[in-house]
C-alpha cells in the first residue's frame, strides 16, 4: 500500500474528485452552458468584433479547455506530493 | 515553377523525412511496437497525438463545413477539443497506471471476463476500420488533384508509405514519423491562414483578425460583414445557427464523449514513461490541436468573405464568366465547382435563394483558400504535402490500433496465449499489412456510406467504450455482467437508431420523426446515458465483484509504482 492508512487513501481520493467536479463544472459551463445554451443571451454582448455567445463557440471555449488541463495537472502534481503517492 | 513542380518538390521531401525517421525508429519488441517503449517525451507525445488525432477531415473538411454552417460548426471544434479535457481529467492517467498495452486490455481485465474482452476488441476494429477508410480515401483525393496522377494510384502510393513505416517502426517509428508529420501539417495550415488573414484584415493572428475590421476602408467588423452578405444572399445568419439547441447539445456531447473513447486517441497515453507525464501529454496534444481549431473557424470566415465577393463582385451584380477568377477555373475541372447560367445574362451569381447559380463542394474551401487570397503556388503545394500528412498520420496510428487488436487482444489474450513475444511481434507485423491491404482496397473502391459511417464511430466510441471505462476507475463495485449488459445495450440502441435513419430510411431523417428531436450525428449520447443505466440496474442484481480487482481498481487511483506496472 503505497498511502500511510487507508483513512489517507480516502482522503487523496475525495481531494481527487473534488479537484476533477470543480474543474469539469468550469469545462461544462463554458461549452455547454456559454456556447449553447445561452448563445443567444450571450449574442446580445460584444466583444470587440465578436458576439460573446458565438465567441465562445467557436474560440474561447477552446481556450479555455487547454487552461483546464494544466491546472489539473499542477493542482494534480501537488496533491500527489502531499500525501506522498508521487512518482520517483 | 508550377503547382505541380513545387508538389512533386514538398511532398517528396516530407515523404522521404518520414520514411528515413522510420528506418531510424525501427520496433525490437513488442513494448516498442505497441507502446514505444513507454518512453516517448510528454511534448513529442502531444504532437504525436495531435497529428493522429487531426485527420483529414480536420484538416481538409472542417474549415470548409464551418464555413458553409457558420455558427452550427462549433460542434465540431467545441466537440472535438472538449473531449481532451474528459480524457485528460477522468481516463489518461489511470489507464497509465494501469499499465497494459490496450483498451481491450483494461475492459478484459478490469471486467474479469474474455467476453468483454472480446466485445471491445469488436467495437476497437470496427470503429478504426470505418475511419481508416476515410484516410485512405482523402490520401488519394490529394494525390490526383495536385499530382494529376489517377485517384487510386494516389491511394497506392499512400499505402506504401504508411506501409513501410507502421509495418517496421510500430508505435515507436508512427510516433516520431507523426510529430515530423504535425509540423508539415500545422505550417501547411498555418502558412495560407495568415496571408490571408493579413489580406483580408489587416492583423496577422487570425484568431484576431477573425473578430477585426475588414480592411476594404468600410471600418466594418468581418462578421458583421459576413453576417450582412448572408442576410442579402438569402443565407442563414453566419453567428446564428439552424439547428435546434437540443440537437446542438446532444452532437457536442456524442462528438466530446466519442473522442474520449476513441482507441487510437487513448492508446496514445500508454506511450509515456509516467502517470505524470500522460495528464500533462494531454494538455500539450490539447495546445497542438487547438492551434490548428482556433484558426480554422478564421479561415472559414475569411473564405466566405473572399468566395462571395469573387463570384459575386463588389457590387453584388455578379462576375461575367470570362473575367471568371483562377480558382473557379482550376477546381471546374475537377467537378467540385459547378456554374450553370440560369438567367442567361452571362454573369456568375451565388446565393442562398433561388438566385443561386452556383454549386460548390465543401471539402474544397481550404484547398482553395490560397488560390481565393491569391497566394503564390508554394503555398498551395504546401497545402498539399499537409493534407497527406494529416490524412498519412491518422492512417497509421489507427492501422496499429488495429493491428494490435488482433495480434495482442485476440490472439495472445485470446486463441493463443502460449505464443513468445518474438511470434507475437511477428503477428502483429502480419495483421499491419493485412489492415494496410484492407485499407487500401476501402479507399479504392469506398462503400458508399463512408461519409455516414463517420457517425457511427463516434456514436459506437461513446455508447460502449466510455461508460465502461468510466465504471471501470470511479466505480468500484462495477461488475461484469453489469459493464457488459451496459456495452451492448449501448451499441445496439445507437446503431439501430443510426442504421435506421442512415441506411433503412434515410427519408425519414428529419426532425419531426427523431426522438426529443436528436439527429443520429447526436444519438450517441443517448447511447451513453443507455449504456450508464442499464450498466448500474443489472449490477444492482449480480453478484459482487471479486476483491482481487477492487484492489486492482484502488491501485489505478494514485501515481505511485506506475513504473513497474508492464505487461503481466
Amino acid at each position: 500500500m503505497a498511502f500511510q492508512s487507508d483513512e489517507m487513501a480516502r482522503a487523496y481520493w475525495k481531494e481527487n474528485l473534488t479537484i476533477m467536479g470543480s474543474l469539469l463544472a468550469i469545462w461544462f459551463v463554458v461549452s455547454y452552458v456559454c456556447g449553447i445554451l445561452l448563445v443567444d443571451q450571450l449574442n446580445a454582448i460584444r466583444l470587440g468584433g465578436f458576439k460573446l455567445g458565438f465567441w465562445f463557440a467557436q474560440q474561447g471555449a477552446i481556450y479555455v479547455f487547454v487552461a483546464l488541463i494544466f491546472v489539473y495537472v499542477a493542482k494534480m502534481n501537488a496533491l500527489d506530493k502531499k500525501y506522498g503517492v508521487e512518482e520517483e | 515553377m508550377d503547382i505541380q513542380t513545387w508538389t512533386f518538390i514538398l511532398v517528396g521531401l516530407s515523404f522521404s523525412l518520414y520514411i528515413g525517421i522510420a528506418i531510424w525508429a525501427r520496433a525490437a519488441s513488442t513494448g516498442e511496437f505497441y507502446v514505444a517503449g513507454k518512453g516517448v517525451h510528454p511534448v513529442a507525445n502531444g504532437m504525436a497525438t495531435a497529428a493522429d488525432w487531426m485527420s483529414a477531415a480536420s484538416f481538409i473538411s472542417m474549415a470548409g463545413i464551418i464555413s458553409f454552417i457558420g455558427y452550427d460548426g462549433g460542434v465540431y471544434l467545441m466537440g472535438w477539443t472538449g473531449g481532451y479535457v474528459l480524457l485528460a481529467l477522468c481516463l489518461a492517467p489511470y489507464l497509465r497506471k494501469f499499465g497494459k498495452f490496450t483498451v481491450p486490455d483494461f475492459i478484459g481485465d478490469r471486467y474479469y471476463s474474455q467476453t468483454a474482452r472480446m466485445v471491445a476488441v469488436f467495437c476497437a476494429i470496427f470503429v478504426s476500420f470505418t475511419y481508416v477508410a476515410g484516410q485512405m480515401r482523402g490520401v488519394g483525393v490529394v494525390f490526383s488533384r495536385f499530382l494529376e496522377v489517377d485517384i487510386n494510384l494516389g491511394v497506392i502510393i499512400g499505402m506504401a508509405i504508411v506501409f513501410f513505416y507502421a509495418v517496421m517502426g510500430g508505435m515507436k517509428g508512427i510516433t516520431y514519423t507523426q510529430v515530423a508529420q504535425y509540423c508539415v501539417l500545422i505550417f501547411a495550415f498555418l502558412v495560407p491562414a495568415i496571408f490571408t488573414s493579413l489580406a483580408v484584415t489587416g492583423n496577422v493572428f487570425p484568431q484576431i483578425g477573425f473578430g477585426s475590421t475588414v480592411t476594404d476602408g468600410s471600418g466594418m467588423y468581418l462578421l458583421d460583414k459576413v453576417d450582412g452578405l448572408s442576410q442579402e444572399l438569402g443565407f442563414n445568419q453566419y453567428t446564428d445557427g439552424s439547428k435546434s439547441t437540443v440537437d446542438v447539445f446532444f452532437i457536442c456531447a456524442a462528438l466530446m464523449v466519442g473522442t474520449a473513447g476513441l482507441p487510437h486517441v487513448i492508446i496514445r497515453f500508454f506511450t509515456v514513461p509516467r502517470v505524470k507525464d500522460a495528464r500533462i501529454s494531454a494538455g500539450y496534444a490539447l495546445i497542438f490541436i487547438a492551434i490548428l481549431y482556433t484558426t480554422a473557424p478564421a479561415v472559414a470566415a475569411f473564405a466566405r468573405v473572399n468566395m462571395i465577393e469573387s463570384i459575386n463582385g463588389p457590387e453584388m451584380k455578379g462576375v461575367p464568366a470570362e473575367q471568371a477568377p483562377g480558382w473557379i477555373d482550376n477546381w471546374s475541372k475537377t467537378g467540385l465547382v459547378k456554374w450553370e447560367d440560369k438567367n442567361g445574362d452571362g454573369r456568375m451569381f451565388y446565393s442562398g435563394d433561388d438566385r443561386n447559380e452556383m454549386s460548390i463542394n465543401r471539402d474544397i474551401i481550404v484547398l482553395a483558400s490560397p488560390e481565393l487570397a491569391q497566394l503564390p503556388n508554394w503555398v498551395v503545394a504546401l497545402l498539399a504535402a499537409g493534407g497527406l500528412a494529416a490524412a498519412l498520420s491518422t492512417a497509421a496510428g489507427l492501422l496499429l490500433v488495429i493491428s494490435t487488436s488482433i495480434s495482442h487482444d485476440l490472439l495472445k489474450k485470446g486463441f493463443k496465449p502460449d505464443m513468445t513475444d518474438k511470434q507475437e511481434l511477428l503477428a502483429a507485423r502480419c495483421a499491419a499489412v493485412l489492415a494496410v491491404i484492407c485499407a487500401g482496397y476501402l479507399g479504392i473502391n469506398p462503400p458508399g456510406f463512408v461519409a455516414q459511417v463517420v457517425a457511427f464511430a463516434f456514436g459506437l466510441a461513446a455508447s460502449s467504450f466510455f461508460p465502461a471505462i468510466i465504471l471501470g476507475i470511479f466505480y468500484k463495485k462495477m461488475n461484469k455482467e453489469g459493464a457488459i449488459a451496459g456495452m451492448l445495450a449501448g451499441i445496439l440502441f445507437t446503431s439501430a437508431y443510426i442504421i435506421y435513419f442512415k441506411f433503412i430510411n434515410p427519408a425519414a431523417n428529419v426532425p419531426a420523426n427523431w426522438w426529443f428531436g436528436i439527429s443520429p450525428e447526436g444519438i450517441g449520447t443517448l447511447g451513453m446515458l443507455v449504456n450508464f443505466v442499464v450498466s448500474i440496474a443489472v449490477n444492482k442484481v449480480t453478484a459482487e465483484v471479486p476483491q482481487d480487482v477492487q484492489d486492482l481498481v484502488e491501485s489505478i487511483r494514485f501515481p505511485k509504482g506506475a513504473g513497474d506496472a508492464h505487461d503481466h
